[in-house]
């Protein structure tokens, strides 16, 4: 039984467990990281960098005598996903950094995961080899042709144990088919097809099929001076394979029914929530464009993030969301300068935890923050090298909004908002969750009792 | 002796910009933070329009609320034709606080000035370099930022998207315009050169960007504007020599 799974209560500790990546000197632009993604086993994570390289990590076997230390990750793969390329035609650079990384669930020894940069994903196998043949008639040990005429018995070549090398082979590209920046992967339940959607367009694909793929969803209007909208998060029902969502930069959810027609460009349900035109202000619009889009577990909520909150809506609700999160409401007066130094459209995404009662999104100065549906509580914690002595319980950050400021808490001004948590993941089943900060990646676990 | 103890009247009284805002030193009117959050937001129309390929989302936000300020001066009556004696003023030096329009519009009730009341300023606080360029800088970037698809030699076909996007300013004009920054080599995140950009095509294209700016305000007699478009075109070439 994992002790406090799906219940964020004052019991809840989280401990730091591990931290990847360079500390700051050394750290180039290239380590970035762009997405964290936990296989569907949590066995294995994964992050994609803005060098367009790929890191797995592996969850070692847990062992006996360590019972306090759950299973640690430690690097399984790592290879270069997408290079730097060139459109000559547009007289544009195309950028290696990997936007997302979707894992296919896992269907025989191999595992296989798609990858994408702002124009081509790409279907990775990664596969263990631990023997190797040996003794083969025509070839010596060294792999030189023998001379027939030399050759006098015949042996059966045998499997020999070898070490472990995994290798990653690309096994399809599916490019050229986004003229837009591609924002979201996600694989289908059916396991045969999966989506690509870019700022304007969404296209489905078949696995097995690199050179064609679907237009299902199109809002580029006929005339690019009227474009006011675009597309900023799409994702698949987790168990309708005819069902998806995506998300506007106007804050709004649509859901659509594939067997409704071949181009979905009507929804079958328009999530909105009416705006409170006491709050307007030049900025409302941008605030309530949707950064992340993602379905509960069950199938039945989706949640959204924009920039000020995190948003559960019912499926069966249109007209507004069921729960409402308020991330980091002290920057609402701010506005004016995050508008300014151009962080007013950072793209924070959020993650359900594995039974879908708590979730988690990130914030500045590395905070990252946690709502129980349940107990309506929250907590923020940080992700910092001050905090990274092996299984250190986290302590709850405050951010001190006006007033005295208390002795632990940290004033508005203070934060620093060049260390943004963008990208977090959570274990499908345990409470151990992975959280990108910049260059370093964290992995924290709850405290086991 | 007896001068000693006099402090000189600020030499920046005699310049217009200034002493429109002598009344309103201590908190800078909502008009003025308006303005100043729609230099701002062109500058990022145009800066985002160099990079390597412009995020398409982030350029529709910013314009959308480019779009909406505009919408609101047009409803004012405040977005009139600018003075050429502003200007030699670089526009990020007009970039005052803009607190005043985080606020929602609850807070600011009390505050705004109606729209019949306007500023009570005369055009010429209005930062002249900043706008006009800006309308310029409108027409290109605003929608060839979009259309990443498009061949160079179709840029001047955008010409009509300033129109199509803010009612109030109207297209006279027709045939290419160049595309403002296709041949400059100089760094775009640098403001400096952006404006030497603008420069050298507000002063191939002026008379027909101005025209149309000017044609957009209600309803200015079109001989003065062609006296201000000589006006201008001096200050231009002020700005461009320092």
């Amino acid at each position: 039984m994992m002790p406090g799974i799906g219940v964020l209560t004052q019991d809840t500790l989280w401990c730091f467990s591990q931290v990847k990546g360079t500390i700051e000197i050394g750290a180039t632009e290239a380590d970035i990281i762009s997405t964290v993604e936990f296989n569907h086993t949590g066995e294995l994570l994964a992050t994609g960098d803005k060098g367009g390289r790929v890191v797995i990590f592996q969850r070692e076997q847990e062992s006996k005598n360590q019972v306090h230390r759950r299973g640690e990750y430690n690097v399984y793969s790592t290879f270069q996903s997408h290079e730097p390329e060139f459109d000559y035609l547009k007289s544009l650079e195309i950028e290696e950094k990997i936007n997302k990384i979707r894992w296919l669930p896992q269907q025989n020894a191999a595992y296989f995961l798609l990858s994408t940069n702002d124009k081509t994903v790409k279907l990775w196998k990664v596969s263990e080899r631990d023997k190797r043949p040996e003794g083969y008639n025509l070839k010596d040990e060294e792999g030189r042709l023998r001379d027939p005429a030399t050759i006098t018995t015949l042996r059966v070549p045998v499997l020999r144990p070898m070490d472990l090398m995994v290798e990653a082979t690309p096994r399809r590209v599916f490019a050229n088919a986004h003229t837009y920046h591609i924002n979201s992967i996600s694989v289908n339940s059916d396991y045969e097809t999966y989506m690509s959607a870019d700022d304007l367009r969404i296209n489905l694909w078949n696995f097995e099929i690199t050179n064609q793929s679907f237009n299902i969803v199109d809002i580029k209007p006929a005339n690019m001076e009227e474009l006011t909208e675009v597309i900023t998060a799409a994702e698949f029902h987790p168990h309708h394979c005819n069902s998806f969502v995506y998300s506007s930069s106007k804050g709004t959810i649509r859901l659509c029914d594939m067997r409704a027609s071949a181009l979905c460009d009507r929804h079958s349900k328009f999530f909105e929530e009416p705006e409170d035109p006491s709050n307007r202000s030049f900025f409302s619009e941008i605030i309530s464009s949707i950064s992340d889009v993602k379905f509960s577990h069950s199938g039945r909520y989706i949640m959204t993030r924009d920039y000020l909150t995190v948003k559960v809506w019912d499926l069966n609700m249109e007209n507004r969301p069921i729960e409402t999160y308020q991330v980091h409401d002290y920057l609402r007066s701010k506005l004016c300068s995050l508008y300014e130094n151009d962080c007013i459209f950072d793209k924070f995404e959020c993650v359900w935890n594995g039974s879908d009662s708590v979730i988690m999104t990130g914030s500045y100065n590395n905070f990252f923050r946690m709502f129980d549906r349940n107990t309506k509580r929250d907590v923020t914690l940080e992700a910092s090298r001050e905090n990274s002595k092996p299984r250190a319980i986290l302590k709850p950050r405050k951010v001190c909004v006006g007033g005295k400021r208390r002795k632990d808490e940290i004033s508005v001004d203070s934060l620093d908002f060049s260390k943004k948590i963008l990208h977090t993941a959570w274990h499908p089943s345990e409470n151990i969750i992975a959280v990108a900060a910049t260059n370093n990646l964290y992995i924290f676990q709850d405290k086991v009792n | 002796m007896f001068a000693r103890g006099l402090k000189r009247k600020s030499a920046e009284d005699g310049e217009d910009v200034e002493g429109g805002l002598a009344g309103a030193q201590a908190m800078p009117s909502y008009s003025l933070q308006r303005q100043s959050l729609l230099d701002m937001s062109l500058v990022k129309l145009q800066l985002c329009h160099m990079l390597v390929e412009p995020n398409l989302c982030r350029s529709v936000l910013i314009a959308n609320t480019v779009r909406q300020i505009q919408e609101e001066m047009a409803q004012d009556g405040t977005w009139r034709v600018v003075a050429p004696q502003a200007a030699g003023r670089a526009p990020l030096d007009r970039l005052v606080s803009t607190d005043i329009l985080c606020r929602s519009v609850r807070e600011q009730e009390g505050e705004r000035p109606g729209p019949d009341a306007g500023d009570g300023h005369t055009p010429d606080l209005v930062p002249g370099l900043a706008t006009v360029p800006s309308a310029q800088a409108l027409r290109s970037p605003q929608s060839s930022l979009w259309e990443v698809d498009s061949s160079r030699e179709n840029r001047g076909g955008f010409q009509k998207s300033l129109d199509q996007i803010f009612e109030t300013l109207e297209n006279k004009t027709s045939g290419s315009v160049e595309e403002l920054f296709a041949d400059v080599d100089s760094p775009y995140y640098d403001l400096d050169a952006v404006l030497t950009g603008m420069v050298g095509s507000t002063q191939s294209g002026h008379g027909s960007g101005l025209q149309a700016f000017s044609s957009a305000t209600a309803p200015p007699p079109s001989s003065s504007c062609r006296s201000d478009l000589g006006e201008l075109d001096h200050a231009v070439e002020i700005l461009v020599e320092t």
